[in-house]
């Protein structure tokens, strides 16, 4: 994928102040501009801006993430690959996660 | 568009971005090609952030405190993107006696180098971080070392790179490569080929197969560690910790999570992620285990994510940054073992002085790639 493709400026829209990703508070408008700054991929997207990062790990906020980067970039959602999803699938205590190891 | 420029760069990482955008800020023309679909898809997005001085190697130390002196304290500013500095220093800790001698040793060697680093006891280190546990018996302590966000850099150094006009193609999978009247001049991709007055080689481990296609090899092998990221947690201390064995290291990040980097020891053989970048379910809980040791307080911290990532480790772990006189026109920079995160920034501007100017600033003789010879 060239990254040197135009795809047009940044026009300033009327919800760009709209929450999407509640956990780490990023707006639409955040997301918008990050496609213009180079992030054309889920993962670089989260990267940048933390979306998905947080409790929730993205459950909440991926398919909206994703349609508006799909809209930014004039393409469809499906092209999008969608970010890595990792372990542990909801958020565990230190104590526990590290308690495996039974004593001989 | 034309598949010429005057600089191809192969490797979308921290190294390649870095050197794009110094070589662009200097008005040369860059294509980067990169492997992935995604910028700083390797051990750029997946290190521990650390950016210290200390327990470097001799070799490669002055560029570590090149960039701590004139580099990273003004990034943010300069690439107009916060990358998250902290100068804050590393505390390197120990258990042991024997961890002593070896901290004690590192110490010397940075000290000879004029490095600001010193043993402190069991004492000093409680009172520099109240939240490291009792068993922790001394340290290693440089202050002006620190941390920073590696994949805000990463990008940060892409999104001004790109804006000066460097062109960017992911997905794009370097295959060879090619010389024209004996010098490297073409890249060839699987969907077609570049062509440069200039090739900076820095992807990571697959360069070396990549040089291989000129008649290059640089001694290096595929290693694999994780790392783990809490929720947000309230502000406990700034230093970046390691320890004399290296199991572990990491810090807090400005977002409030902890980043902690470690390994289980049996990556090699490990069937979960034996060869493959995949986290392995004893990993994680491992890296818990040794936290919990050093830092007590943050066993009830909730660990939301775990990652994986290849170190490119270098026979003799230092990286290789050189020119290759029998290929002229080719510049390598790889091999960097795990530790070229901290480096980078000076590692980028060091590797546009090499391409605009014929030589580096900084002497990097010591990091050649003809370094490496048998034992005997």
């Amino acid at each position: 994928m060239d990254r040197s493709r135009d795809i047009g400026p940044f026009v300033p829209g009327p919800d760009d102040d709209l929450l999407i990703c509640r956990c780490e508070e990023v707006t639409k408008g955040e997301i918008r501009r990050a496609v213009h700054a180079g992030m054309w991929t889920m993962t670089e997207i989260r990267r940048f801006l933390r979306v998905g990062m947080g409790l929730c790990q993205g459950q909440s906020c991926t398919k909206l993430v994703k349609g508006i980067v799909a809209r930014e970039l004039g393409v469809s959602p499906a092209t999008l690959d969608p970010e890595t999803s990792r372990a542990p699938m909801r958020p565990t205590e230190m104590h526990v996660l590290g308690d495996e190891k039974k004593e001989a | 568009m034309a598949n010429t420029a005057e600089t191809i760069i192969i490797g979308g990482g921290v190294i390649g971005c870095a050197a794009a955008y110094y070589l662009a800020k200097r008005g040369m023309s860059v294509i980067v090609l990169e492997k992935s679909d995604n910028i700083g898809s390797g051990g750029s997005s997946r290190n521990g952030g650390g950016v210290r001085q200390s327990g470097r190697d001799k070799r490669e130390l002055p560029l570590a405190m090149y960039a701590i002196e004139h580099i990273w304290p003004t990034l943010s500013e300069e690439l107009g993107m916060d990358v998250e500095y902290v100068k804050k220093g590393n505390l390197r800790l120990g258990k042991t006696e024997k961890h002593l001698e070896i901290l004690s040793h590192l110490a010397e060697v940075g000290r000879s180098c004029g490095l600001d680093m010193r043993m402190i006891d069991g004492k000093e280190v409680r009172e520099l971080n109240p939240y490291l546990s009792e068993e922790v018996i001394g340290a290693s302590w440089c202050p002006t070392d620190g941390h920073a966000n590696p994949l805000r850099t990463t990008l940060a150094f892409y999104v001004r790179a790109r804006a000066l006009g460097v062109r960017f193609i992911t997905g794009e999978e370097v295959v060879a490569l090619r010389k024209v009247k004996g010098k490297a001049r073409e890249v060839v991709t699987k969907d077609g080929v570049f062509e440069g007055e200039h090739i900076l080689l820095a992807a990571g481990y697959e360069s070396r197969a990549i040089a291989n296609t000129v008649g290059v090899d640089i001694p290096m092998s595929k290693k694999l560690l994780e790392a783990l990221v809490t929720e947000a947690e309230p502000e406990l201390f700034p230093q970046m910790l390691g320890t004399a064995e290296a199991d572990f290291y990491g810090h807090q990040t400005k977002h409030g999570s902890f980043v902690f980097g470690g390994s289980s020891g049996m990556e090699g053989v490990n069937l979960d992620n034996h060869g493959r970048l995949a986290t392995s379910s004893i990993t994680a809980p491992c890296i818990c285990r040794g936290i919990m040791k050093y830092v007590p307080k943050l066993s009830d911290a909730k660990i939301v994510r775990t990652w994986a990532g290849w170190e490119d480790q270098s026979v003799d772990g230092v990286p290789v940054i050189s020119f290759v006189p029998e290929v002229p026109g080719l510049v390598l920079a790889c091999g960097f073992s795990g530790h070229g995160f901290g480096i980078s920034p000076a590692v980028g501007l060091m590797l546009s002085e090499m391409i605009l100017d014929g030589a580096p600033s900084l002497d990097l003789s010591a990091l050649r790639y003809d370094r490496f010879c048998a034992k005997i």
